[in-house]
């Protein structure tokens, strides 16, 4: 087994070992450990053991949430309560005990499905290196230049009516993703103001879907509204083709399950 | 080929051993501390049957990465009998005949540990969600879950 593994005491001191040398970062390892043990991933692994990984921080409206915090920690946080669904949804229990926010950013297709809601709450990643946070569509368009993430903020939706989420797979509950949708769809008077609408496994990463939010934006959501987003729902994505679905079937059925979500956020 | 001494407590006792860079939890506690209890199925976390506890939450051992459990308490199905007396677990999965060829057990039976530990009066539907990452390719399920409820639902002599 050609790979050696360095553990850093702080973020900063791996994010410095990681540098541009193609190590790999080791988070909950659901995705890096089954490559090690599939001599896929060779080399230098990088690891830390920073308890500020694993810290859930509530300032104002935004929820800083460590890189390293898992999916089960998410599940079992109060102050959380809109992402539990979307937590949940990842793997089975084992799974989400092991599988970190971090690693969710970076996993391939077809998942990402954590990704997918912080996506359309508009949440940012903060580089270990420092520096100010990018939004998730700047990390998530090339996430070969990512570098190390520290941590997420998301913005708390004031209204947690104005977030909604679903997940289609085959086999229930854990499955992965045929694809997954998060809307975020805050409403002024009844209008929707600054639409956020992301698919996953519809792209090679999480994407939003300008076309629906174009047709979500200023309007109520009213019936014809969800008839119109559901039209434009594949416009723009590149659903690739896997053992799970073709990219033919995913283009198909995406309407379809974008207006299931809305009708229930109507 | 670096070699690592890691010390944790294996079903409560000190255990000290070394692994090598990059092994998984899982070929570390067979091959280097011979518990064979954990089964390897897979090697990639879909089957479940390598699950153990790190610190009392249900793990995939194939995927832990063993040098991480340092200082850590790991459990597995090797530890549940208390001498000759059986875990209630281990009872009712041998009355509702929920082995067959027993590979899935041990992974079975640390899911359900961990689940009622957590929460020892489950419904139905948390069983089975607790046991969805765990793959039996020969019972159909029904007579774990009816196991796990009878150990919850207190109907095992133990
Ligand atoms: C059986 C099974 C079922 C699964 N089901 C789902 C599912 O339903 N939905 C889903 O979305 N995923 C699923 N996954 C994939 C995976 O478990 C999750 O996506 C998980 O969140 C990945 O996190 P990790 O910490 O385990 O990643 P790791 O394996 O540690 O890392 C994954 C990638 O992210 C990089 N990385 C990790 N942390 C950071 C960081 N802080 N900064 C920069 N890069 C980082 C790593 O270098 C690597 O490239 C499943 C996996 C398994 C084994
Ligand atoms: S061997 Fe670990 S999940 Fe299959
Ligand atoms: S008893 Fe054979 S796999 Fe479960």
């Amino acid at each position: 087994m050609a790979v050696t593994v360095e553990t850093h005491a702080t973020l900063i001191d791996a994010a410095r070992a990681l540098g541009s040398s193609g190590a790999t970062y080791l988070g909950g390892g659901t995705v890096v450990m089954r490559g090690i043990n599939a001599g896929e991933v060779q080399g230098r692994i990088v690891r830390s053991a920073d308890p500020a990984l694993r810290q859930v921080g509530l300032s104002g409206d935004t929820i800083r949430i460590g890189a390293g915090v898992t999916m089960a920690q998410i599940a079992a946080h109060r102050e959380l309560a809109f992402l539990h669904p979307v937590a949940r949804a990842v793997g089975g229990p084992q799974v989400r005990e092991m599988a970190t926010v971090g690693g969710n950013l970076f996993a391939p297709h077809p998942y990402g499905d954590f990704a997918v809601a912080l996506l359309a709450l508009g949440a940012r990643a903060v580089p270990a290196t420092g520096g100010g946070a990018l939004p998730l569509e700047d990390l998530l368009r090339d996430r070969r230049r990512g570098g190390l993430v520290a941590a997420v903020e998301v913005p708390r939706p004031r209204d947690p009516r104005a977030f909604g989420w679903l997940k289609v797979s085959r086999v229930k509950p854990k499955g992965v993703s045929v694809l997954s949708i998060a809307a975020c769809l805050p409403r002024e008077t009844g209008r929707i103001r600054g639409a956020r609408v992301a698919f996953g496994a519809m792209g090679p990463s999480p994407m939003r879907s300008a076309a629906v939010e174009r047709v979500l934006e200023g309007q109520s959501l009213d019936a014809a509204t969800i008839a119109r987003a559901a039209q434009v729902a594949a416009e723009g994505l590149e659903p690739p083709t896997d053992s799970i679905a073709s990219s033919w079937y995913r283009r198909e059925v995406a309407g379809v399950h974008l207006r299931r979500l809305l009708e229930g956020m109507a | 080929m670096t070699m690592k001494p890691v010390t944790f407590t294996l079903n409560g006792a000190t255990k000290a051993a070394f692994t090598t860079d990059g092994q998984n939890l899982l070929d570390f506690l067979r091959r280097g501390v011979g518990d064979l209890s954990p089964k390897y199925g897979c090697g990639q976390g879909t089957c479940g049957s390598c699950t153990v506890l790190v610190d009392g939450a249900p793990q995939l051992a194939c995927l832990v990465l063993a040098e991480t459990v340092e200082g850590k308490r790991v459990e597995t199905a090797a530890g549940l009998a208390a001498g000759a007396r059986l875990h209630p677990l281990q009872e009712a999965f041998m009355d509702r005949f929920a082995a067959q060829c027993g590979y899935c057990t041990p992974g079975m039976l640390m899911a359900a540990k961990a689940l009622l530990e957590r929460n020892p009066r489950p419904t139905r539907d948390e069983v089975i969600e607790a046991i969805g990452g765990n793959i039996c390719r020969c019972t159909g399920y029904e007579p774990i879950i009816a196991a796990i409820l009878d150990v919850s639902q207190g109907r095992v002599r133990a």
